[in-house]
This record gives structure tokens, sequence and C-alpha cells, in this order.
């Protein structure tokens, strides 16, 4: 769940200049509490912060500690291995290569047609009407569904043998494209981004609505009485003004397809096999083996790699606003 | 987009795409393995509720559900006040210190699960935490924080400045102000945030999956897993699973699906 948010950046500093009303204090007001207002606000974050910062934040550097080095998570001694992990990442693992390339692909595929698929819904279900209440609701449903029991859905779906794709496709006569679907190696992970698809579309098309509903009508108006086309109004009205809502979507979709571990257990079987990891479960696969400083490593990579997503559409999303 | 019938047609493609999995679901539930598997469109030639008999009877999947129940209310709370007594702070330290604290605790949304579950798994070793209800409490709460601070704190600092002034003037300390006046008026972005906390927390697999070796101890969705294991293709158990599994918050969803949606989208789009 983690949309990341354009506001501590945008807002970090901007607020900290206006000192607040001075004149209008009681005077008793000494620099710092006028500055920082009553200290007891401090304590209110105290709570959150020291779990945080116990559980989350120190876990969180520690990784990159244990990152160079051998461990394996039992023994009492272990040594340090400066950035081995990390050459062995980037030269031969080929299991770590293949879930590269696997959550890459997984990605891709899910984040262009989720948001697609998302974006084509929320257009035919912005107007509030009894039908589109319902349909919302209804393409809404398997977000709120464990990946696990989607997993299952989907397995049973997928089944070569019993599965719901294979009869449907025979019952309406196109016996030739039926499949193994995820025993088939190298279409398996475009099976599993069906599914991702399947599971989130209707939380995107959710954010999507949102965004348009937001958009002032005057503007429509003003493009009818112009006259323009459909395909200009989109471009030129709807567009940039859902620029916004688009970037929330594809962000949250990148994240959320990265971490698709659940599902992939779920399918796949745990250990997943081949065809089916990605990263999130290469990790989890080398941690459960037992190697503690190479698993770790690999989250450094898995981390950064999630930041360099994040930073590419920020920029992506500020250039098509500054464009659009 | 296209013409009325194009859009009808496909909006019912896309509702039949999303709906048909989930009844030959619900029907698979009732029904026996080559019921299902010769009819898997149909409603059950004999009605099965044995299935679920066999389901609820499992010690193993009653526990989990009790277990779920529990963790899952208790990470909701505490997150949500520990969520709200974070997003007041911040939201009321005037300045840069109060955006550093909130920036510092919502930076936790982009670090992945995974990749600080391993210092994560040596703590909670250490501190006695695994296989305990209570360390999946505290994981859940850690993890979500940020989220809920997040959409908290945005709430909260769209409340006008008056309000609190006023309360000032009337000699209001800060702890009654966020307790009679932050909390009460936060009440739809409190109740959103705890709709998408639930379902995030009812449906947890990686920490149960790091920290549980205890069968008493499953949550659902481990317990579901579990179950896969056992019951390899007996597809009608698996299914008969997954609807109790996902039973409340279905049938909360049908109920409240206007607070749902708005639960899982909070945050997202700035009103």
């Amino acid at each position: 769940m983690s949309a990341p948010s354009p506001s501590p950046v945008k807002t970090g500093p901007a607020p900290a200049a206006r000192p607040p009303s001075r004149e209008r204090g009681p005077g008793r007001a000494r620099g710092l509490k006028r500055r920082y207002g009553h200290p007891a606000f401090f304590l209110f974050p105290l709570p959150a912060l020291v779990l945080y910062v116990i559980f989350f934040a120190i876990p969180t550097v520690q990784a990159f500690q244990y990152a160079v080095t051998n461990w394996d998570g039992y023994s009492a001694e272990y040594d340090s291995v400066g950035l081995d992990n990390f050459r062995q990442l980037a030269g031969g693992d080929d299991l770590f290569s293949n879930a590269m390339t696997n959550s890459l692909k997984f990605m891709l595929v899910v984040v262009v047609f989720q948001t697609l698929f998302s974006l084509v819904l929320a257009s035919m279900l912005t107007r509030n009407s009894r039908s589109s209440t319902l349909l919302r609701a209804v393409f809404f449903l398997p977000t709120i569904l464990s990946s696990v029991s989607v997993a299952f859905v989907w397995k049973f779906i997928y089944d070569p043998n019993f599965g719901l794709a294979n009869r449907a496709l025979e019952s309406v006569g196109l016996d030739a494209l039926t499949s193994s679907y995820l025993g088939d190696d190298g279409k398996a992970i475009y099976f599993l981004a069906l599914t991702q698809i399947w599971f989130h579309t209707g939380q995107m098309m959710v954010i999507f609505i949102a965004g348009l509903q937001q958009i002032p009508r005057e503007l429509y108006e003003a493009a009818a009485i112009d006259g323009v086309s459909r395909w200009q109004r989109f471009r030129h009205v709807t567009w940039p003004m859902i620029a916004p809502a688009t970037g929330i979507v594809i962000a949250y979709t990148t994240i959320q397809s990265f971490k698709a571990f659940d599902l992939v257990l779920g399918l796949g079987g745990n250990p997943p096999q081949g065809s089916l990891d990605i990263l999130s479960t290469r990790i989890y696969t080398s941690f459960a083996n037992s190697e503690f400083g190479y698993a770790a490593a690999e989250s450094i990579v898995f981390m950064a790699l999630i930041a360099l997503v994040t930073v590419i559409q920020r920029r992506t999303v500020k250039l098509t606003q500054s464009g659009a | 987009m296209g013409s009325r019938i194009g859009r009808r047609a496909l909006l019912g493609v896309y509702a039949a795409l999303v709906l048909v999995p989930l009844l030959v679901m619900l029907a698979g539930s009732f029904k026996s393995t080559s019921d299902l598997f010769s009819n898997p469109f149909s409603l059950p030639e004999e009605w099965r509720f044995g299935n679920y008999s066999e389901v609820l009877g499992s010690a193993d999947l009653s526990t989990a559900f009790t277990n779920s129940a529990v963790v899952s209310t208790c990470s909701v709370t505490l997150t949500l006040l520990l969520g709200s007594l974070a997003a007041y702070g911040v939201a009321r330290i005037p300045g840069w210190p109060g955006w550093a604290i909130y920036g510092f605790l919502v930076l936790g949304m982009s670090v992945p699960a995974q990749a600080n579950m391993i210092p994560q798994f040596v703590l909670f070793d250490v501190l006695g935490l695994t296989d305990s209800l209570t360390g999946l409490v505290l994981i859940n709460i850690v993890t979500t924080l940020p989220v809920a601070v997040f959409i908290l704190a945005g709430f909260m600092r769209t409340l006008p400045r008056e309000i609190y002034e006023a309360a000032a003037l009337d000699g209001v300390g800060p702890w009654r102000t966020y307790r009679s006046i932050t909390l009460p008026l936060s009440l739809p972005s409190l109740a959103a945030t705890a709709i998408f906390l639930l379902v995030i927390h009812w449906n947890e697999l990686l920490y149960p999956l790091l920290f549980i070796n205890d069968p008493e101890k499953r949550t659902l969705p481990l317990a579901l897993l579990n179950f896969q294991g056992e019951f390899l293709t007996n597809y009608p158990l698996l299914f008969t699973g997954v609807v109790v599994a996902s039973l409340p918050l279905v049938v909360g969803y049908i109920f409240l699906q206007r607070f749902f949606i708005a639960g899982m989208t909070a945050g997202s789009v700035k009103e």
C-alpha cells in the first residue's frame, strides 16, 4: 500500500517561514514555544515513533549491514564479505536474474493493461446512476479478497484438465486456444499478470473515478461550444486533468506488482517454480534457505529498484503534466 | 467511448469476468469434486453442506479464524490509535519539525516488506515474539503506521486553524483538543482508514508465514495456504475454506461498500 506520496517532498520547507501570530499570543510564550508550538505536541507522535524506529527503521538500516556478510542466520560467527554478494547478484546468479526478468515483465504488463482497463472502465462509470454505482461495486469486489483466495480461484481457472478457461474455450469451439497456462514456462508470468489485473483493476478504477469526478463540468461545456471532437476533448481536457490520478495509479500499480508475493505463493507453490519466481519470492526463498546475508543483499537491490522506478515515474508524471 | 451498445457490452463482459469465477467458486463450495469438474458452471447437482461442516469442524481453520479476528481487531485498533496520535502531533507541530517527523514516518510506505524482514525476523527471535499473536499485532502496526499517518495527517491538516485557536483561548490543552475536537471531526477519515487497515490485516500473509510455526497460532491466509497443501486438488473444500475466510469482509462490503471504497482510496486523490 505504498502510493509514494508527493506531499512530503513538495510541502517540506514551505509552511516553516510564517511565525504564528506574534502579536495575538498571550505574550508569555517564549521563543521556542512560539516557533514550535506547545511542547506537548511532540509527545503525541512519540509512541508511534518508538515502535516504528525499533521494529521498522532500525531493521531497514540493518538490512544494509547484513548484506555485506555471509551470515546464515544461525551461526554465532560470520564474516564480512564486502560487496561479494552484490557481485554475485550482478554476475552469475541465474535464479536471481530470472526473478528480475520475471518481475520486470510482470510489472510492465500489469502497469500498462491495468492502467488502461481501469481508465476505460472509470470513464464509462463516472456519472452517478444506479447502474454505474452497482457496477463500480461489482468491479471493486475482488480487491477485498485475500491473495490466497484469489490464487485458489485462478488455480482452478487455469487447471489444464478441469479448468474453467479451457472448458470455456472448448465450449465455443476454440479448442486451438486451450493452453496449460501456468504450466507453460514461456507464458506463465503473463497469466500471473492476468490474475493480478483481475485482482486490482477495480481498485485503480475507483481512483480514476475520483479524479474524473473532480473535473469541472464547465470545461466540457466550453469544449462542446468550441465544437471539438471527442478525441480532442479527451486529449486537451480530460487527460491533463487526470494526470495526477494517473500518476498515483501507475505508482500504486508498480509497487503492488513488485509485491505480488502472496499471489505467486498461492499459484506457484512454496517455493514457486522458476517461471513464476519474482524478486519478492526469490528473497523469501533465499531467506528460507538460511542465506540471510545473501537475501539481505537481494533485498537491497529490490529496494533500490523500487526507489528508481518511483523516481522515474515522478519525473515522467511531472513532464506529462507540464507538457500537457 | 464508442456507442451506447458497445459501452454496455463492454461493461457486461467485464462484470461477467469478475463475477463468473466468484460464482463458480461459491457454487463449487457446495459440490462434490466430480460435480465441480463435470459441471463447473451449473448449480450443484446435490447441495453438499457437509463441505462447510468439514471445514468449520476442522480445528485448524476454526482456530485460524479466531486468531485472525483477534489479530485484525487489535492491529486495526492500535494502528488507528497510534496513527491518529502521531497524525495529530505532526499536524499541530508548526514548522519543519512537524514535517520532518511526518516525512520520516511516511517514508516507510516505500520500503517493501521483503527489504527489512530479515532483521525483523532476527529481532523477533531475540525478543521471543515468534509464534505469538502479539508479535503479529506488533508487526502489523509498524508496517501500516506509515499509511495510516499519511491518510490521517492529510485529513487533520485540512481542519481549520481557527478551531484550535478558539480551543486554546478557552484554555483547552493539547490532549483534550485531540480527544474532544480532532478525533470527533476526523471520524470519516478514521472510519475509512479503519476499513483500509482491516482489509490489509485480515489478508496479511507474509508475516504469519515468517513468524508462525505453531499451528495453534496460524491466521486464516496461512491456514488456507497449508490447507491447499493438504487437499491438493480438492477444489470444493478449498473453495469452502475461501468462502469462510472471505465471508466477514464480503458481507461487510455488501452493507458498507461506500465506506470500503472510500477506505481503499483514502489519501490517494486529494479532495
